[in-house]
């Protein structure tokens, strides 16, 4: 928005037709130009809005709405036959199980995490607190790469899991150990802050009377964090639903035993069915729609308390 | 971050610290154990794996030719697309945080969409639109301007993926500032644009700094809405992360692992980077 664009809105709005850009930048005048310059600015302040919204619509909006309109490109029917097809819906329940389970893994260990963060005091915490970054800077592709080398052929750890006879690489394990990983951090990261809020006063009250550490937890500790928690809930299991490049490189990409949802899509893609794909990728999108709504409640609670 | 307060890290009085340290000690080790086995033991693998050839091996796996043009273009693009992210997120935070207009709450609530859509799905989204047989597409290259399987399309993929980073750094900044000395340059005859530059931006510029690191880093390693939009040609289109990924899947694990090294090396460094600033501004939000 710079002068050239100033001097446009004058001309539009037809009040002053000299170099306003000019005199906007001496204060003498103003008394002169108060009225044109508040009708100036109520139109630079609509252009404004205007340019955000047009960028939020094009890189957003229209290609929500291209990929409904393609999804339907063959009529409703082929849409319903898509996703109602075997491949589709298994791969649909492998990606609310794995996200779940992730999500439960994540939320026990990410709240000891946040606590020993926020309430202990031991040698290393710095560095936990570091680590705990670490999945946000890995590309998911290193993040699936990464236990490809632990748990794949001549892997660190390949021979502890084969002597108990568990298959992790190209299994479901290793995608449960994909979606973990991408998705750790969130928890923590919403927790943290709202428990170093709560006073731990109240905590060695409860103790003091004689709760022991878990009814402590449950009825002092919980109750205060509980809308940062499910914040941060939400964000994982968004997170775990919508992962590819880890899953990709750990998975076999056996159709129907470990095929999530977004699998199913790339796979889709590789065959050229591109109503399939599309299909998939609008009940995604759909779910990411619900899952929104519910990060926005759960953040809007998290801020008021 | 506020975890640095140091009446919080001294918790309990010492009469229910004897009651207690089973409780402590175990979430203390879970705590490191999960860290230790989710994390540090994945990257000691890739590093040892990177360098498993010596320095001079790790090196020529860069610089080959391919790897190091995926290397160039993803920090070519990883820059525009920020760049773009700093000037289109300041401007939507302000218009978020100033003006009123009609559907402002919907469109606030809409900034987070790219973190709740599958990276995939944004990039079938803008195939859809985009793609060669689709109207827009069809329409754009018949313009000379080809969007998908090309630069544009990667760098469009990646301005979805981070569009929601430097608006939500700048927007809570944006909204604690007081009003006060904006009005009086505004009254004292600063054009809207001077107040902007000489009042508001100095005060949102760490905040818009911030974002633009997280938005980079994010585009660093991402993968999955680029390798849909991409053609994954070399040089043009094939990013460090795509890359990463051919090479995964033609089974040369070092040169999978060398790249790797660097890109972590580069995005963590980022985020240090974005944590020491975040801390030093909690520090003086304490001071002030």
């Amino acid at each position: 928005m710079s002068q050239a664009e100033t001097t446009i809105h004058s001309r539009n709005a037809g009040g002053a037709t000299i170099a306003t850009s000019e005199l906007s930048q001496s204060a003498l005048s103003r008394g002169r130009e108060a009225k044109p310059r508040k009708q100036r600015s109520r139109i630079k302040e609509s252009i404004l809005i205007l340019v955000a919204l047009l960028y939020a619509g094009g890189l957003l909006i229209a290609p929500l709405i291209a990929i409904v309109w393609g999804s339907l490109a063959e009529g409703a029917g082929a849409f319903a036959r898509e996703i109602t097809s075997t491949d589709a819906v298994s791969s649909f329940k492998l990606t609310l199980i794995m996200a779940a389970t992730a999500t439960v893994i994540n939320t026990v260990f990410g709240l000891c995490i946040a606590w020993a963060l926020v309430r202990d005091d031991f040698w290393g915490r710095r560095i936990i607190n570091g680590l705990v970054d670490m999945p946000f800077a890995v590309s998911p592709v290193i993040a699936g790469f990464m236990l490809i080398l632990l748990f794949g052929r001549g892997g660190w750890l390949t021979h502890l899991t084969e002597g108990i006879g568990l298959k992790v690489v190209f299994a479901l394990p290793g995608i449960l150990l994909a979606t973990v990983f991408i998705s750790l951090p969130f928890v923590i990261r919403e927790v943290a802050p709202v428990l170093s809020q709560v006073s731990a006063d109240q905590e060695s009250a409860a103790h003091t009377m004689g709760a022991s550490g878990w009814q402590t937890f449950w009825h002092v500790t919980l109750p205060a964090i509980r809308w940062g928690l499910l914040y941060g809930v939400s964000l994982t299991f968004a997170r775990a639903v919508g992962e590819i490049g880890a899953v990709l490189v750990v998975s076999g990409g056996v159709s129907g035993l470990t095929e999530t949802s977004t699998l199913f899509i790339y796979r889709s893609l590789d065959d050229r069915n591109y109503v399939g794909a599309n299909a998939m990728s609008v009940v995604l999108a759909g779910v990411s729609f619900l899952i929104l709504i519910v990060i926005e409640f759960f953040k809007k609670r998290a801020e008021d308390h | 971050m506020s975890v640095e307060q140091p009446q919080l890290n001294n918790p309990l009085p010492l009469a229910t610290r004897g009651a207690l340290p089973w409780g402590r000690w175990g979430i203390r080790w879970a705590a490191v154990i999960y860290l230790g086995f989710l994390v540090v033991l994945p990257l000691s693998a890739i590093i040892q794996n990177g360098l498993s050839g010596g320095l001079a091996a790790f090196w020529s796996d860069i610089v080959d030719p391919i790897a190091f043009g995926a290397l160039k273009l993803t920090l070519t693009i990883a820059v525009i697309v920020t760049l773009i992210n700093a000037a289109m997120g300041t401007l939507t935070a302000y218009v978020l945080v100033r003006y009123q207009f009609p559907g402002r709450r919907l469109f606030n609530s809409l900034i987070d969409m790219p973190f709740a859509i599958p990276t995939l799905v944004t990039g079938v989204m803008l195939v859809a639109l985009y793609g060669p047989q689709r109207t827009l597409g069809a329409w754009l290259s018949s313009h000379g301007i080809q969007v998908v399987f090309a630069t544009p399309g990667v760098v469009l993929a990646l301005l979805v993926v981070t569009y929601p980073f430097v608006i939500r750094t700048v927007q809570p900044v944006l909204m604690e500032a007081e009003r006060g000395q904006e009005e009086a340059a505004y009254t004292l005859g600063a054009s809207g644009w001077t107040t902007f530059r000489r009042v508001v931006l100095p005060m949102i510029l760490p905040a818009i700094i911030t974002g633009s690191l997280l938005s980079f880093a994010r585009a660093l390693g991402e993968f999955g809405s680029v390798v849909v939009v991409a053609g994954n040609i070399p040089g043009r289109t094939l990013t460090a992360p795509v890359y990463v990924y051919g090479q995964i899947e033609s089974q040369n694990q070092r040169g999978a692992s060398s790249m790797s090294i660097l890109l972590l090396a580069l995005s963590f460094s980022l985020i240090l980077i974005v944590e020491w600033m975040q801390s030093r501004k909690g520090k003086r939000n304490v001071a002030g």
